[in-house]
Order: structure tokens, then C-alpha cells, then sequence
């Protein structure tokens, strides 16, 4: 059974964000760049796929700037078996649907059982390029995945949703994004990393794609400005000497000042 | 300029971030707007969307809709959009309108505004405000080049207004047949019968500074006092002192509570992605230089096992005057 997972290559959630020169995008200086957590339980999910049926390829894409084959080829150390680059040239936002059409191009011209997302990607915090791509490609989709079972031309997914899980079933082929508590993701091997080494990189261009919402005069998605998000007052630290006393002092602040109780 | 409105129901309930999304819709409108309202037996529900901004309601009530299919929930809101022709879609950022606002969007080649936090508009052009880098940033967003403007909504951020409103225009809509490939075959809800942390309007969390499991009926006791629900730290959560559907944070739950109670939670950056917004948060830690009284409306630096039975206390008093 074959997979093709896309991959997100975002900073490092440790990564201080500083607004770059423009106003509308980050200072890239001194960021860690770092596959998107919750694209590694996508990956983890079709690898282990592959090692059951034991049978079919996982294929991993992702949309972005150069830096994205670092993130490629730690997917391939992994034990993706091939990979695809598609260079969006620059590192400006991209519109969802601009990276989801990219992804639908790549999923068609294979013959894949699942295509894996992450749930989001912790850069742009979306949750749109999964069940956009699904939509584009015309497959069902399943979103936040936390178990998946593999049956006989179909599946069934548990799906999280607020105080619950649906069990949804579903034919193949199918767009799944996966949550954390899916799986837990492996780390390369040392044999792993020495052989994504010879794993192939297909590279294409973004502009060369005929998609309108790569460009900026066409995308549908804008930013217009980036900033820090609105401070807040510094807190007020109540003493603790008593803790009666000081529990009480809380609870008249909620009440009176905060006006939460 | 107009606006049509996803609605969402379960089991019979309106959620109340799409009676928040409706309002915010009508603010920008000016006037009644259009809502759709998928599900079974959902034709009753209709008029209760009049007082929050609903003008007319395109109704689906099918039986095949009793229970969320992306296929015929986005297909419901499809056929709205046809007789309506909005300019703008507003669809609460719940699980449901996560799923159904992407395909909507693909199916009509535009891109969606994501999880608002804020939002506006500049002639008949949305402008909204939306969370980035795990929260630590904040992109003011358009939509471009699309005709077909497309937004989440952050849920418990907007307000919910009910006004004295004129009745409501019921429009049922025609479906055809629905084959959906994807089906919902059961709905398991959570053994715990807790409300859950996105649902929540009050959190009390719970971190390493509990020191083990033993440390949850001290936390626990400020939940019940509250009436609030629990929340998780990522460190607890691995440590296997509770089950991941209470974790808040950057792969846990991105929750925006009025009140946000931090019990031995440090505050690390990724934790803070998930509460960071949260309108009143309240820190207790016995370590002063814990980052999360950055963070915090107020603190209180102390031993928690200590602190947290007495505002517990103090909580019922104040609830009893």
C-alpha cells in the first residue's frame, strides 16, 4: 500500500519569533527549522503501514524553500523511500490552497492508497492544506486520526473531536491527518541516515506549476502584517506569607478586578 | 454585503461558537444574515438562531444527517451557497467547521482565514487577525485575490449577542442523494464524562509541581469548586499521571478560557501556545522565576498543595454570599 506524506518544515517551537524587516514575515536569522510534529505521526503511521503489508512506498513531499530537502531527507533516514521537492522559491507565506494544489499535482501523477498530513503545521497553525488536498484529488478525508486500522479495502479511523471520539470508516484511497497519540514517531537510525543519503530528491518548481495562488498578485490568502501578539500587564503577584489570606485577596481580584467569578 | 453562516449542531444543541459566529456576522452586516443548519430533526432548532442574527435559515434535516458527514455537511452548506450567493462564509473553528471550511473553500478554489481572533472589514474586504508560530505571533490576514471570502472563527472569543429579533425565514434545502465514501459509524465519548478542556469557559491545569498522581484531588478540588474543567501540562501527560485528552498546548488542546488556573506548571513556550490567550490566567508555583508568571493576570509564588485548598475554599465562600 502506498503513501505519500507531505511534510511541513517549520521553526522549532523553542525559536524566539522576531518580525523581520518587512513587517509581514519572520527574521529567519538564528531559527532552527524542524519537521512539524504532527506531520511526524503522519509519517510514523504510513511507515509502520508499509512494514505490515509489507509491501508499497512512502513517498514524503514538501512545499517550500531549499531549506525543505534538510526536512526531506531526515523523513528519508526515517525510512520514507522516496522523496519530492517542490521549491516555492522564497520563503514568503504561501497560500493554503497554492501548497494544496502543488500536493494534489504530486498525489495524482502517483497511484497512492493514503495520503498523510499532520493535523496542522505548526508554523502558519492552519489545519487547511490536509482536507483542501483531499477535496482537490476528490478522495474521502479523515482529519485528526488518533488510531487507525487497516481493513480490506477500507478503514477505520478514530477521529478526535471536542469530549469524544467518532469511528469513522472509510474506502481507500484516503486523506488521513494525523493527532497526537496516534503513534510514536522513530528516530533515524545511524543506518537510516548513512542510506537516505541515496534516496532520490525529485525536485520541480511552484512557479513552473500553473497555480494562481502561488503568485502574490493571485493569492487568497494575504498577510498583511506580522506582529507580536498585544502584551500583557505584568502580572500581579500576591504574597504568600498567608496562604488563607492570599487565596482570599485571589478570589476578590476575580471577582471585583477580573470580574471572572 | 452579505454573509451566510455555518451552523452546528449536536445531538439537538446549537454550539454556542456558531451562536458567536452568527453575531459577529450580523455586527458586519448590519442586519440580519443567512445561516445554514445541518442535521436531523434540526427544523425546530431554526428559530432559535433569529435572536443571535439569523435572518433566513436554510434548513437540511435529513436523516442521513443525524449524525456529522464531511460529505453531506459541506454539501448542506454548498446548496446554501447557491441560493444565497454570500460574499462571505463564517464558519466556527470547532472540530466540525475545521473539517468542513477547508473542502468548502477547495470546492469553490478559494483559501480560508483561519481561527480569527479578530475581524473586520474594509469596505466589503474581510480583515482579520489570526494566531501563527504556535502563538507567538500575530498575522493580520485578507483575502487576496478571492471573490468567495471564506473564515474560521476562534471559539469563546467573540461574543454571543442575543437580541429581540424578528422571525426567522425557514428555506429547506435539496439535497439529492448522499453517498458519502466516509462514514461516522459510532460516536465514543470520553469514559470520563469531564467536560472537555476546548469546551470549556474555566480551566484548572495541573503540572510537574503536582509531583505525581497523588497530586490530582488537591487540583481537582479547585476544578469541582470552579465548576471548571482539567486541564494538563505536556510533562504530565508523558508521564502518564493522566490521559492525553486533558493536555493543553502545542500538541495537546489549543484552549481561550475566560479563566485559566496554572497548578506546578512552569510555563514552557509550548504549553503557553495553548493557553496563552486566555483572557484571566492565574499562576501558582512555588518557583519565582517560573515563565509562566510572564504570562499570568496574577500569581501567587508558593507551595500549591498550601495555596490551592484554601482558594478552593475561598471560592465556595465567595459562590455562597
Amino acid at each position: 500500500m502506498n503513501s505519500l506524506v507531505a511534510i511541513a518544515y517549520v521553526p522549532d517551537t523553542e525559536t524566539k519569533i522576531k518580525i523581520g524587516a518587512d513587517g509581514k514575515s519572520i527574521d529567519e536569522a538564528d531559527v532552527k527549522w524542524i519537521v512539524s510534529p504532527y506531520d511526524e505521526y503522519a509519517l510514523e503511521e504510513a511507515l509502520k503501514t508499509k512494514e505490515a503489508k509489507g509491501a508499497g512506498t512512502v513517498t514524503v513531499v514538501c512545499v517550500g524553500p531549499e531549506r525543505a530537502k534538510t526536512g526531506l531527507r531526515e523523513c528519508l533516514a526515517r525510512g520514507a523511500d522516496e522523496a519530492m521537492w517542490v521549491d516555492s522559491g522564497d520563503s514568503r507565506y504561501l497560500d493554503a490552497l497554492a501548497t494544496a494544489k502543488a500536493i494534489a499535482a504530486v498525489a495524482k501523477e502517483g497511484s497512492y492508497d493514503f495520503l498523510w498530513f499532520g493535523q496542522k503545521g505548526v508554523g502558519y497553525d492552519e489545519s487547511l492544506v490536509g482536507p483542501m488536498v483531499a477535496e482537490l484529488v476528490g478522495l474521502p478525508h479523515v482529519g485528526n486520526v488518533v488510531h487507525l486500522a487497516i481493513g480490506d479495502g477500507k478503514i477505520t479511523a478514530d477521529r478526535e473531536i471536542e469530549g469524544a471520539h467518532e469511528i469513522v470508516e472509510s474506502s481507500l484511497p484516503v486523506a488521513l491527518t494525523a493527532q497526537k497519540g496516534l503513534n510514536e514517531p522513530r528516530y533515524a537510525s545511524l543506518k537510516g541516515i548513512m542510506g537516505a543519503k541515496k534516496k532520490p530528491i525529485g525536485e520541480r518548481k511552484l512557479a513552473a506549476m500553473g497555480i494562481p495562488e502561488a503568485e502574490p498578485s493571485g493569492a487568497k490568502i494575504r498577510w498583511r502584517k506580522l506582529e507580536l501578539p498585544p502584551g500583557r500587564k505584568a502580572c500581579h503577584l500576591i504574597p504568600a506569607d498567608d496562604p488563607a489570606a492570599a487565596a482570599k485577596e485571589l478570589v476578590r481580584l476575580l471577582r471585583e478586578e477580573a470580574k471572572v467569578l | 454585503m452579505k454573509f451566510l453562516v455555518f451552523i452546528e449542531q449536536r445531538e439537538g444543541r446549537i454550539r454556542k461558537a456558531s451562536l458567536e459566529a452568527l453575531s459577529l456576522a450580523r455586527r458586519l452586516s448590519g442586519g440580519p444574515v443567512a445561516a445554514v443548519l445541518p442535521g436531523k430533526g434540526v427544523s425546530a432548532l431554526a428559530s432559535d438562531l433569529g435572536p443571535y442574527g439569523a435572518g433566513v435559515v436554510y434548513v437540511a434535516d435529513r436523516d442521513e444527517l443525524a449524525v456529522y458527514g464531511n460529505k453531506g455537511y459541506v454539501g448542506a452548506l454548498d446548496a446554501a451557497a447557491k441560493k444565497e450567493n454570500p460574499d462571505a462564509v463564517l464558519i466556527a473553528a470547532t472540530a466540525m467547521g475545521k473539517d468542513v471550511a477547508p473542502r468548502f473553500a477547495a470546492r469553490h478554489d478559494v483559501s480560508v482565514l483561519a481561527d480569527l481572533m479578530e475581524l473586520r472589514l474594509e469596505g466589503d474586504r474581510l480583515v482579520g487577525s489570526r494566531p501563527v508560530y504556535s502563538g507567538k505571533a500575530r498575522a493580520e490576514v485578507d483575502c487576496g485575490a478571492a471573490t468567495l471570502q471564506v473564515a474560521t472563527t476562534r471559539p469563546n472569543v467573540f461574543p454571543a449577542e442575543a437580541q429581540a429579533g424578528a422571525a426567522v425565514r425557514i428555506d429547506t434545502l435539496d439535497l439529492g442523494e448522499i453517498a458519502p465514501r466516509a462514514k461516522v459509524v459510532k460516536i465514543q465519548a470520553s469514559e470520563s464524562k469531564e467536560l472537555d478542556v476546548a469546551e470549556a469557559d474555566t480551566i484548572v491545569s495541573g503540572g510537574r509541581g503536582i509531583k505525581g498522581p497523588e497530586g490530582w484531588p488537591v487540583v481537582r478540588d479547585l476544578q469541582e469548586a470552579l465548576g471548571a474543567a482539567l486541564g494538563a501540562s505536556r510533562a504530565v501527560v508523558d508521564a502518564g499521571w493522566i490521559d492525553h485528552q486533558h493536555q493543553v498546548g502545542q500538541t495537546g488542546k489549543v484552549v481561550s478560557p475566560t479563566l485559566y488556573v496554572a497548578c506546578g506548571i512552569s510555563g514552557a513556550i509550548q504549553h503557553l501556545a495553548g493557553m496563552g490567550t486566555s483572557k484571566v490566567i492565574v499562576a501558582i508555583n512555588k518557583d519565582p522565576e517560573a515563565p509562566i508568571f510572564k504570562v499570568a493576570t496574577y500569581g501567587i509564588v508558593g507551595d500549591l498543595f498550601q495555596i490551592i485548598p484554601e482558594v478552593a475554599k475561598a471560592v465556595r465562600a465567595a459562590k455562597a454570599e
